[in-house]
């Protein structure tokens, strides 16, 4: 029981599970699942209340039990209770005012990582402003490896999404191009099948694999299909770089994508065991997002974002290169304009990074939210300030497979520009080689990659 | 200086026969160009119309008598926040509908804008042009078809208990894409209860002008609709390419496939 009397009427909470709810953010689907606030004066009241509840209550009260949900026993179990102890006197409250100070550097907060809950990195969350949010995030490095090196000060990368409507291996391959003539594709570059089994997921990782072979590029594919397709294909010898799945905050979400803790330590070890990586072997490749516990009926009455921060409580586990929010792809019934879509991709950043986990993000919504490419601009030149991992590179930011909006190759060139950042740098040296970039800028000269005939790369893939 | 000395070509501007992906676009600055900048909030704007304006009753319907009913989600606000309210009927449209029952019926269409006003003003007229013949000739006893402007695919459930019909049949605004703002699907549902789920409903979609063909669509529903009612079966259980192989004249497999991808999936 938690409780606060503002004005002499005493405010009480049954749970830590309830207080976080109230204490949120708006968010159209903390409404729609019944556990939001009723008022902005019950969110302030909530707020001050989560203030004085200290961090070591979050042990003891677990927002989802124990004996229910997998994730709980992952959170619970591999909890470092040592390097918890720095905070552990500190209330929720005190612990922002701790980040914000000089003593909390990169190396403090990436010693704590390991110490603590998701649920506290989501309650801290819900106190802090944007610049709060920013600030902290952007003391946190979080670097991995595969091929290229992503997350290093002063980097930002992208994956290049060359998704087509049909997985026309000609059409996949245009767009290819042009990502890397915009020098995009650091991150990786990673398909949305329209078709998802495994033979097809197969023909387009043999497509990618041999582009990259044949124009020598560091970087890493990836065929964003289901985790036990990607063990098959490994099985069946396809060339699998990084081993992809969605996954979310509950069991019970975690469910409806077909995947257990098991299933995914098994995709861990059938990527790490063709030890194609040069620099690295982080080989997972994860997407989240908010609402999509609710979304799948699975929410156990938390709110969207502390179950955002249990998805990265469970991904770290898992070592991966890559993780992001797909922020803005579920619907406004989930987060309903610009304001909720630009807090939420500030937050799912901020405790991504703050709990150790390489922190990407799908900047992006969809024609029914309230945002344009205005909101767009705005969320990625914070998350560019915040020291964001990567973004996606889409043609022209319209993806046309999946009938959404996001971030563009020009969009990507832009905030390295305008923050001095540069792509990773195997592949930036990459883009020198070819002529592509010249001294850090894109120059891309006609001769710096040759480029195939369509009736080649149709044959690439049958 | 000349305006197109300001702006730079790619000299890969032939790959974009290769797709319809906003690809070679050019640069000013590292920036994108003027008129794409200006070409994709065009798009936008009409995608933005085709969810937020109201759909014209005229436009959509012509002379096919039809019935209005109301969800309970008040306007478009509302209903883009709360779906769960979409999928329930209002009160009074209950009973107006309660009242039209009599001894039931076989079918039950629901239109509704869903998510895009655009798809059903263009494509429900001359589809159900070509698709009534047809269900006259399944010979199914069916009530006019009901228009909910804030419905979304499990109002037609609801519709078709207060109707007393054994099936549901919604025809709604898919989401729009930026490249495909008016596109429209359908939704087939044997037996529909209150509580009924995705997996027991049957999806035709994409139906527009760039997309499904009217005629192609219309056979396809009419080939399901007949199945289902000869198996009492409908949703995962019951084959689209199963259905069209068995009606008449049918052949399978000529539908695009469901697209389905991780993204979409959450």
């Amino acid at each position: 029981m938690y409780a606060i009397t503002i004005d002499s009427v005493t405010q009480e909470y049954a749970d830590l599970r309830t207080l976080l709810a109230v204490a949120s953010a708006p968010k159209s689907g903390d409404e729609l699942a019944g556990i939001g606030a009723r008022s902005a004066r019950e969110r302030a009241v909530a707020q001050l209340c989560l203030a004085e509840v200290p961090l070591a209550a979050f042990l003891e009260d677990l927002v989802i039990s124990y004996e229910d949900d997998a994730v709980t026993r992952l959170i619970v179990d591999t909890l470092d209770r040592e390097a918890f102890k720095p905070v552990a006197g500190l209330t929720v409250g005190g612990f922002r005012d701790w980040l914000l100070s000089a003593e909390a550097d990169g190396d403090a907060l990436a010693a704590l990582a390991p110490g603590l809950m998701p649920e506290m990195a989501a309650a801290v969350s819900k106190l802090m402003r944007v610049q709060d949010l920013i600030h902290v995030a952007s003391k946190v490095r979080v670097v991995t490896q595969f091929r290229t090196t992503v997350g290093l000060p002063g980097t930002l990368a992208a994956r290049l999404q060359p998704n087509h409507p049909t997985d026309d291996p000609a059409g996949i391959v245009a767009s290819v191009f042009d990502g890397l003539m915009y020098g995009s594709g650091d991150a990786c570059i990673g398909i949305n099948p329209a078709t998802d089994s495994t033979a097809s997921a197969m023909r387009l990782m043999e497509l990618l694999d041999r582009l990259r072979r044949e124009y020598d590029i560091p970087t890493q594919s990836c065929v964003l299909t289901h985790v036990t397709n990607t063990i098959q294909a490994v099985e069946r010898g396809a060339p699998v770089d990084l081993v992809f799945q969605s996954i979310g905050g509950t069991e019970g979400v975690n469910k409806s994508f077909g995947v257990t803790l098991e299933v995914l330590r098994e995709g861990l070890e059938a990527g790490r065991s063709l030890k194609r990586g040069t620099v690295g072997d982080n080989v997972m490749y994860f997407e989240t997002g908010q609402g999509s516990a609710l979304s799948a009926g699975a929410h156990c009455g938390v709110d969207q974002q502390t179950l955002e921060a249990r998805a990265y409580g469970l991904a770290r586990r898992y070592e991966p290169f890559l993780l992001n929010s797909v922020v803005g792809f579920i619907g406004p019934e989930y987060l309903y304009d610009e304001k909720q879509i630009i807090r939420a991709g500030l937050e799912d950043h901020f405790c991504g990074k703050l709990l150790g986990v390489p922190m990407g993000m799908d900047v992006c919504y969809t024609n029914h939210a309230e945002a344009d490419q205005d909101s767009m601009d705005t969320l990625l030149t914070l998350l560019g300030v915040a020291g964001c991992n990567f973004i996606m590179g889409v043609p022209g930011a319209d993806d046309i497979m999946l009938n959404y909006q996001s971030t563009s190759f020009h969009d990507a060139l832009y905030v390295r520009r305008q923050l001095g950042l540069s792509p990773a740098p195997e592949f930036a040296a990459w883009l020198e080689r070819t002529g592509v970039f010249k001294d850090g800028q894109l120059k891309a000269p006609k001769h710096s990659l040759h480029i195939p005939d369509k009736e080649r790369f149709r044959g690439l893939s049958s | 200086m000349k305006p197109d000395d300001l702006v730079a070509e790619d000299f890969w501007a032939g790959l974009r026969t290769w797709t319809d992906a906003r690809i070679a676009l050019g640069r000013a600055g590292v920036s994108q160009r003027t008129r794409d900048v200006l070409a994709f909030q065009l798009d936008h704007a009409r995608a933005r119309d085709a969810v937020h304006q109201q759909p014209d009753r005229r436009a959509t319907f012509g002379d096919i008598e039809f019935l209005e009913v109301e969800s309970r989600a008040p306007d478009r606000a509302v209903f883009l926040q709360r779906p769960d309210l979409g999928r329930l009927l209002a009160r009074e449209s209950e009973a107006m509908l309660a009242a039209r029952a009599g001894n039931g019926f076989d079918v039950a269409f629901t239109v509704s804008a869903g998510l895009s006003s655009t798809a059903v003003e263009r494509n429900f007229a001359p589809f159900w042009r070509e698709f009534a013949p047809a269900l006259e000739g399944l010979g199914l006893s069916a009530a006019p078809p009901c228009f909910a402007e804030q419905g979304r695919v499990a109002l037609g459930d609801r519709v078709a208990l207060a109707l007393g019909a054994r099936m549901a049949v919604v025809l709604i605004g898919e989401r729009p894409g930026l490249s495909s703002p008016d596109s429209m699907g359908i939704y087939m549902t044997y037996g529909p209860k209150s509580d009924t789920t995705d997996e027991a409903r049957n999806c035709i979609s994409n139906i527009r002008p760039a997309g499904l063909g009217y005629a192609e669509a219309a056979r396809t529903l009419c080939a399901l609709m007949s199945e289902a009612f000869r198996r009492s079966v409908s949703g995962v259980d019951l084959k689209v390419d199963d259905a069209l192989a068995l009606a008449p004249g049918g052949e399978a497999g000529r539908l695009a496939g469901q697209a389905r991808s991780p993204k979409q999936a959450r």
